[in-house]
């Protein structure tokens, strides 16, 4: 549970606190370490793979059809999810609900780790989730709960999911999709 | 901006939950004719609200939601108070600001939409608590009108500061004995409809929330007026029943007690004003 962290005002541990810091351009994350991009697929793809309950959470900027990119990734993260074998729960908005979210159905950035802990989720995968609100439910998520999270993110990356893919766009996710198959040989 | 923000990818639209898919599917989007009688039909772009129960407050949320000619392409900027616990609810762009600057910050969102999307209307609202709006922000309220901004500014006066537990506010009636004014209210009712005339706005309304139709021919009149003459402001009591002690269900007959007497309803409209009403009728708009 979270505990007046070492990150001053925040009551959990913040990654930037840690010395971790987003990738640089053509760059990834995997924990506190820069790799290369194929590097940080191959071991979120493993992930996805091998631990429970794997899910995809995809947020606004995918779920809706406000532009082609949009429509175009909203295909491929179905692709995704049929390859990693992975259910699919979405942030549809930020909204708070009251008294609480229903956890099998959605996921909210003001309380994620509701429907991590619901469905025993123990690797998951952030795609199109806006920039501060991925900030606050991963910070939450690896506070609260063991699950290995990866961020899928098309601007520069957040520290603290455990994987941070930046500069994410169509062309990456089928790159990625790729990845994921050829991993998919490997551990199943 | 635009409509597609609220129309689901086919390919994801099997996760997404009802409400959401109803948004999309049975709320009134690019329909100028939507109003308060869509209401029992159509999908609120409210789907919840945390204010206390039977607060008048959230009637008129749900009627000024339900009249905007141009909900997707509208901005909504609030200030704290009870009226901001609801922003976070509403299915539309909202920024919250700094209490008491609304008006300021409205200003620069209105302009900045203007340069970007020239050719595209974008309406902006401010809507805010008496506290907010006629006391702590009087400065930004008044020198948005004075400088014939075009925005709406929507005050809901509940005659107190209510989300802080009962201080009197300018609103306030004299004599008014609230929690934190124990003496009673020195001075007489800011007569802020008033103000806003003499400041520069074109459309000023003062009244209650007691009917549905009258609060939507209001709040659109004052948005298409601000879109193309300058500032507007509607003045309406949505009483704190919590502060003055009444039930959750006594709000609507104190507003229609109140229609009779200091909430009275009262209309100023500019020569320009008149042009866009009567241009609108014509259109069949309002
Ligand atoms: C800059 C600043 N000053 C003071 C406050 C404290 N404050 C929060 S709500 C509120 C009263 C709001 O009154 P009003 O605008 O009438 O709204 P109501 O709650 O009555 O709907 C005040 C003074 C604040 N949040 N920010
Ligand atoms: S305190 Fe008063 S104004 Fe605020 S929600 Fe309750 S009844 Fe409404
Ligand atoms: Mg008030």
């Amino acid at each position: 549970m979270a505990t007046l962290g070492p990150s001053h005002y925040s009551p959990y541990p913040v990654a930037v606190y840690e010395n971790i810091l987003p990738p640089p351009p053509g760059k990834a994350l995997l924990f506190t370490e820069v790799v290369d991009e194929e590097v940080a697929m191959r071991e979120a793809a493993k992930a996805m793979l091998t631990r429970e309950n794997p899910t995809i959470f995809p947020g606004p900027q995918v779920i809706y059809a406000w532009n082609e990119e949009a429509k175009e990734k909203a295909r491929l993260i179905r692709e995704l999810a049929e390859v990693l074998e992975a259910k699919i729960i979405p942030m549809v908005d930020y909204r708070p609900k009251y008294p609480k979210i229903d956890p099998e159905k959605e996921i909210n950035p003001n309380h994620p780790n509701l429907t991590i802990w619901h469905n025993n989720i123990k690797a998951c995968i952030f795609v199109g989730v806006h920039c501060h609100y991925a900030n606050v439910a991963l910070k939450i998520i690896r506070a609260e709960t063991d699950c290995f999270t990866i961020a899928l993110c098309s601007n520069a990356g957040h520290e603290d999911a455990m994987i941070t893919l930046r500069d994410q766009h169509a062309d990456e996710l089928r790159k990625f999709i790729e990845i994921a198959k050829e991993v998919k040989k490997e551990v199943k | 901006m635009s409509i597609n923000i609220f129309k689901i990818n086919e390919e994801l639209k099997e996760f997404i939950p009802q409400e959401v898919i109803d948004l999309e599917e049975k709320a009134t989007w690019g329909n100028p004719k939507r109003g308060v009688m869509d209401l029992p039909y159509a999908k609120e772009l409210l789907e919840e609200h945390s204010l206390c129960a039977g607060c008048p407050e959230s009637m008129a949320f749900r009627y000024i939601l339900a009249s905007l000619p141009n909900p997707e392409d509208t901005i909504i900027v609030n200030s704290t108070g009870c009226t901001s616990l609801v922003f976070p609810h509403i299915a539309l762009h909202t920024v919250h600001s700094l209490f008491g600057n609304q008006n300021a910050v409205a200003t620069g969102i209105k302009r900045t939409l203007e340069w970007r999307f020239p050719d595209k209307v974008k309406d902006v609202i401010v809507l805010a608590g008496d506290g907010a709006t006629v006391d702590i922000g009087l400065d930004c309220t008044l020198q948005s009108f004075f400088r014939q901004e075009k925005i709406t500014t929507i005050c809901f006066d509940n005659e107190v500061y209510a989300n802080t537990g009962g201080q009197e506010s300018g609103t306030t009636v004299q004599g008014h004995v609230f929690k934190m004014a124990p003496k009673g209210k020195q001075w007489p009712k800011v007569p802020m409809w008033q103000l806003a005339i003499d400041s520069g706005c074109h459309y000023v309304v003062r009244m209650s929330v007691s009917s549905p139709k009258k609060v939507e021919q209001v709040v659109k009149k004052a948005i298409y007026v601000a879109r193309e003459v300058g500032p507007t402001y509607l003045h309406f009591y949505t009483p704190c029943i919590l502060e003055i002690g009444l039930n959750s269900d006594d709000g609507l007959m104190e507003m229609r007690d109140k229609d009779k007497e200091r909430f009275k309803f009262f209309e100023y409209v500019s020569p320009q004003a008149e042009e866009v009403i009567a241009k609108k009728k014509e259109e069949g708009l309002l």
